[in-house]
């Protein structure tokens, strides 16, 4: 390393922070987007497993906020793109990267939903690891991400909220509602289990060491697994894990998650991996004429 | 149902059904920033609806809800206009366009309306509509010249058309520049299969479990 | 086309950049931002600026001591007390 680059390193260790114009490291700035690009795929391909429920909402309520959470993840991609682009990679070649399967997204994504269960439970709980991870980004050492992260964590708090509140309607409601709930939590807990990655020691993590993020996943991990397990306890609820205990010294044990899946299905051979990004670049490439009709004068 | 009730499910009717088409494009829309825009359309256009449908409850003795939701879709009183699955750009826009200057025709005679309450809601409604008009002003304006726009634009009309009464057909011709022959209008009173097909989707989780609360 | 947004939070706030949006002109960045930055009505204004417009600075002439004007330049405690003393004020406490 370079003694600029190691300059740049004990700076932003340090709490400093960086802007667009100012002058990056190369390895800091490639982990940059590697990051930045996944997370704002992320968003964009997070829609697809909610948008079929928008359209199946059962109160006019229910339509109007899964829209709105919807259009929230929407206007996160647009802004953690925008972020991206101006480190200088075009939003066409992320798309092409994303469509091509170079580059990720998070393991949740790839997963089906089946019932009113699920958007219940990818509300409250998915969305919830998903905030945990949020936050840890809002003091990271590049400045323009962490600044709207500010915006992004601010919309998920009503995300969460939301699902919480679809969660309880149903857990006071019928037996067939409980149970919807129930299969969901079942069947979600594995993908969420392994959603913020595997036990690397921060100090071996890149994205820690640049400062990109503030925690290790593992961190992330024992802080969702803190907030979320009593709430889903509280409710009578189970999750498939007879190893999941908080032991004395507030430390959350857990059965080993599968990181061979957690593997195969980032790199594409999810449940619904290659059917998302197929419908995706159906319409990207069906609406390409809009997109050449706003770059004419 | 009196005139009154027929005349406010028919508007909520429309702004429901057109909403929940429009809430189709959330995540596919051509652009990201458009997506956002697009879906705040969709959104207040369901609230349009709420609201009308809340106005209606108390005539009928029902709920927003109920009325949305748990007619069969023959009681729906939309025009088939909105009924019509667009998913391309060209025809959705097109749509948007046609059905907010219908839209405005219909507002302007409601606003004007001896019914307080009626004309108190098209007043609100119509501040909101502001933002849609511009909307769909904006893209119709980029799309002018685009042979795929033009040809949707024509082949809705008909469609346009029967959304109004006959009698304010004219004015909204004349403000499209289009011919207001109202033989060629797509009249209220029979619906698509596509509603029934909408309907299937919209209300079943709904029905899985009937009176539940969710 | 890039614009910055700036964004008022409340009336009398000041102006604080809040991201930007790629848009083919001023009509469709108008109608794209005020959905993204205000559809929950959090804002009390924006302001849609091409990138272009925008003249950063930040390279500053840092030579000379600048600390005359400012707060942190002036220490007056030992001077105030023995002006204090002349003027028989011994016993006042060192505020």
């Amino acid at each position: 390393m370079d003694a600029r680059t190691q300059e740049f390193l004990a700076y932003v260790q340090d709490g400093g922070q960086v802007e667009a114009t100012d002058w990056l490291p190369d390895e800091y700035r490639q982990k940059l987007i590697k990051f930045i690009e996944m997370h704002a795929n992320s968003e964009l391909m997070g829609v697809l497993p909610e948008r079929e429920w928008i359209l199946k909402a059962p109160t006019l309520q229910r339509k109007l906020a899964l829209t709105a959470k919807v259009q929230d993840e929407v206007g996160h991609a647009q802004l953690i793109y925008r972020v991206a682009e101006d480190l200088g990679k075009p939003r066409d070649e992320m798309f092409a990267d994303l469509l091509s399967g170079k580059a990720k997204f998070h393991n949740v994504f790839h997963y089906p939903t089946h019932t009113w269960g699920d958007v219940g439970v990818i509300a409250w709980l998915v969305d919830a690891a998903a905030i945990i991870s949020q936050k840890a980004l809002l003091k990271c050492s590049y400045a323009p991400y962490a600044r709207i992260m500010k915006k992004i964590c601010w919309e998920e708090s009503f995300h969460i909220l939301h699902g919480r509140d679809v969660i309880l309607a149903m857990m006071t409601g019928t037996d067939a509602q409980r149970e919807l709930v129930q299969e969901a939590v079942t069947r979600w807990w594995g993908p969420l289990m392994q959603f913020h990655g595997n036990p690397i020691a921060r100090e071996e993590d890149p994205m820690y060491v640049w400062r990109i993020k503030s925690q290790g996943n593992e961190e992330a991990r024992q802080q969702f697994l803190e907030g979320y397990v009593p709430q889903i306890w509280e409710l009578g609820l189970t999750v498939p894990d007879p190893n999941l205990r908080r032991s004395d010294d507030g430390v959350w044990e857990y059965s080993e998650p599968d990181w061979a899946e957690l593997k195969s299905v980032v790199t594409g051979h999810g449940p619904r991996s290659q059917e998302r990004l197929a419908f995706r670049a159906r319409f990207l490439e069906q609406e390409k004429w809009v997109r050449d009709a706003m770059l004419a004068a | 149902m009196n005139a009154r009730a027929t005349l406010l499910l028919s508007i909520a009717d429309d702004e429901l059904i057109l909403g929940w088409r429009d809430s189709e494009w959330t995540g596919i829309a051509p652009t990201l920033e458009e997506d956002v825009a697009f879906s705040s359309i969709a959104q207040n256009e369901i609230g349009h609806a709420r609201a009308l449908y809340e106005l209606a409850a108390v005539e009928l003795g029902s709920d927003a809800d109920a009325l949305a939701f748990d007619r069969p879709p023959e009681e729906y009183r939309c025009a088939p206009f909105v009924e019509l699955r667009l998913m391309d750009w060209a025809h959705t826009i097109a749509r948007r366009y046609l059905y907010e200057e219908a839209d405005r025709v219909r507002l302007d005679a409601l606003r004007r309306s001896d019914d307080t309450e009626l004309a108190g809601l098209a007043a609100k409604i119509d501040r909101e509509e502001v933002y849609h008009r511009m909307h769909a002003e904006m893209w119709a304006a980029r799309l002018r010249d685009e042979p795929r726009f033009r040809a949707a634009v024509n082949e809705l009309w008909p469609y346009a058309l029967g959304v109004l009464e006959p009698q304010q057909r004219a004015e909204l011709a004349r403000r499209v520049g289009l011919s207001d022959e109202s033989s060629q209008a797509v009249e209220r009173g029979e619906h698509t299969p596509e509603l029934t097909e909408l309907w299937n989707e919209m209300t079943e989780v709904r029905r899985s479990v009937p009176g539940a609360s969710w | 086309m890039i614009f910055e947004v700036f964004r008022q939070e409340r009336k009398g706030q000041p102006f604080a950049h809040a991201g930007s949006i790629e848009a083919p002109d001023a009509a469709f960045a108008d109608a794209w931002a005020r959905e993204q930055y205000g559809r929950r009505g959090e804002s009390e204004a924006l302001w849609l600026v091409p990138r272009d417009s925008v003249h950063q600075i930040t390279e500053w002439a840092d030579e000379f001591d600048l600390k005359y004007r400012r707060v942190d330049g002036y220490s007056i405690k030992s001077r105030l007390k023995e002006a204090r003393e002349r003027a028989g004020n011994t016993s006042a406490v060192d505020r």
